[in-house]
């Protein structure tokens, strides 16, 4: 063999020789993918929008749309979803045929990342504040509004009901939730659904504000708050045990998430497991963000994420976020005026879960208006309610939409 | 179930939600019965501290800030320190109460 076959061959091999081979037939879209894919990067790293899920999200992307590559292929895990197919549901041919990053996606699609997530979650989650103020569980109530919102609107928007279902829990501002459901409803749409969750979590800050300005006056959200009573540590270490047997018993189809929060937090309040909680808050959790983010970043193939459908789910995000909002800051309203101004309805923004996000976005807006009013704990109580609430929302949807 | 019409996604989307407050009203019924058991716990195990005559702290002066205690600070940065705090969040200085000034070293 000469040196111009070697050169030819190697050529031949390359990613450059396939996308400029296959430019017409859907290469393009690998390029478009890989723009995108830097612009998420930038967003990550520069605009530190959830860095450390967007870095990896990003990340996956780019190396899923390198020709050649051969890290992640779509057409495996279509026919792991075919019935009609012989590799139907059959793991051995992905870790037989699959690459680095389909390996990776077994966890994503055994919901192994996000139940573990959610264990790190639960670890990192201080359950006092809504202890100490149960009510504040109404207001992680009605703040799943965006969640049904949505979904009705991406039916409107000619939606399947599953698919709808996984737009809508945009809405619960809860990544692992979002893909949990997603991958078990429409796996085919995770990429962009992971991709519009975690933006709008990291744009909490832009998008909460003017809402909570808008349902609310000034005296409103001047109001002080009296300091909760002091929870003891029998009642944290009962909670998560009373949680899991009541939440599963309810939405059994929601036991998975909610029971590997709790448990976390269970390693947390008990004071003989440190070690574990340790592990489950640091360790775990980094390693299982790195392979989460960088399956969910491999799903963004072009030929599924160029769609008008990615565009529908964009916008439909941001409204189920805008309406989760407000769900949220009407109950705060609603309690205000039930405890004649003790309550003040800022803390119902933070209803939405995203934890601890949403709940300094109530503390800051609360101080921009009053700067001695410290609302932070006071918010935190709707913020973990909004975990739980989100978690139920998932497990309604997958009890009627689930296979 | 895929395909669904906007009637019944309306009816889902108002079950859901029912259910979700439904959840929730049962989870914090549930938390305030726990948080009665243990503060009434509490209340009896707390053994209860009689306060002799001399035990007994004199209520401050209208218009001082209370006791402060001072660690590693000096009487004026501490001074300055207080009137800043007051000043950023527009009380008087002695509607706030100061319980101790500590210098954080790095």
């Amino acid at each position: 063999m000469s040196v111009a076959d070697i050169l030819l061959n190697l050529w031949n091999k390359s990613g450059f020789a396939a996308l400029s081979a296959g430019f017409e037939s859907g290469g393009w879209q690998n390029l478009v993918m890989i723009a995108i894919a830097c612009v998420l990067l930038y967003l990550g790293i520069v605009k530190k929008f959830e860095p450390l899920l967007m870095v990896g999200i990003a990340f996956g992307c780019l190396l899923t749309n390198l020709p050649m590559g051969g890290l992640y292929h779509q057409e495996l895990w279509d026919a792991f979803m075919d019935p009609n197919n012989p590799a139907y549901h059959s793991y051995g041919a992905v870790m037989r045929e699959g690459g680095l990053l389909d390996i990776f996606y077994i966890g994503v699609k055994t919901s192994l990342y996000p139940c573990l997530i959610f264990m790190g979650v639960g670890a990192m989650t201080d359950f006092g504040p809504l202890l100490s103020n149960p009510k504040s569980l109404l207001l992680g109530a009605a703040a799943q509004l965006g969640v049904f919102a949505a979904f009705l609107g991406a039916v409107a928007l000619g939606f399947t009901g599953p698919e709808a279902a996984s737009i809508g829990i945009i809405g619960g501002a809860d990544g692992p939730t979002a893909i949990f459901l997603t991958t078990k409803l429409a796996p085919h749409l995770l990429g962009a659904i992971a991709v519009a969750a975690y933006s709008y979590m990291a744009l909490i800050p832009l998008i909460q504000p003017p809402i909570m300005n808008l349902l609310s006056t000034p005296k409103q959200r001047k109001i002080k708050m009296v300091q909760t009573r002091n929870v003891t540590k029998a009642e944290r270490i009962i909670f998560p045990i009373v949680v899991t047997i009541f939440v599963a018993l309810l939405m059994p189809d929601t036991a998975p998430l909610i029971g590997c929060l709790m448990l976390g937090n269970l390693f947390k309040e008990t004071g003989v497991t440190d070690r574990l909680s340790d592990t489950v808050q640091n360790a775990l959790m980094n390693i299982v963000t790195i392979l989460l983010s960088t399956a969910v970043g491999a799903t963004m193939v072009g030929s599924t994420f160029l769609t008008a459908e990615t565009l529908k789910i964009v916008v439909l995000g941001v409204v189920a976020f805008g309406l989760s909002t407000a769900g949220g800051m009407l109950g705060g309203q609603v309690m205000c005026k039930l405890t004649r101004g003790k309550v003040n309805p800022l803390i119902g923004s933070a209803g939405v879960s995203a934890v601890p996000m949403a709940a300094r976005v109530s503390n800051m807006v609360g101080q921009k208006n009053n700067p001695a009013n410290f609302l932070l704990m006071h918010a935190m109580g709707p913020n973990v309610a909004g975990v739980i609430g989100s978690a139920i929302a998932a497990g309604f949807l997958l009890s009627v939409f689930g296979a | 179930m895929t395909d669904i019409t906007i009637g019944q996604a309306g009816l889902y989307a108002g079950l859901g939600y029912t259910v979700v407050f439904f959840g929730l009203i049962m989870l914090m019924i549930v938390t305030i019965i726990l948080g009665r058991i243990f503060t009434a716990k509490a209340k009896k195990a707390a053994p209860v501290v009689e306060v002799t005559p001399v035990e007994r702290i004199a209520p401050a002066a209208p218009g001082t800030a209370g006791k402060l205690k001072l660690h590693n600070v000096e009487p004026k940065t501490a001074a300055m320190l207080m009137a800043i705090v007051a000043d950023k969040m527009g009380k008087p200085i002695n509607e706030l109460r100061f319980i101790s000034i500590k210098e954080v070293e790095q």
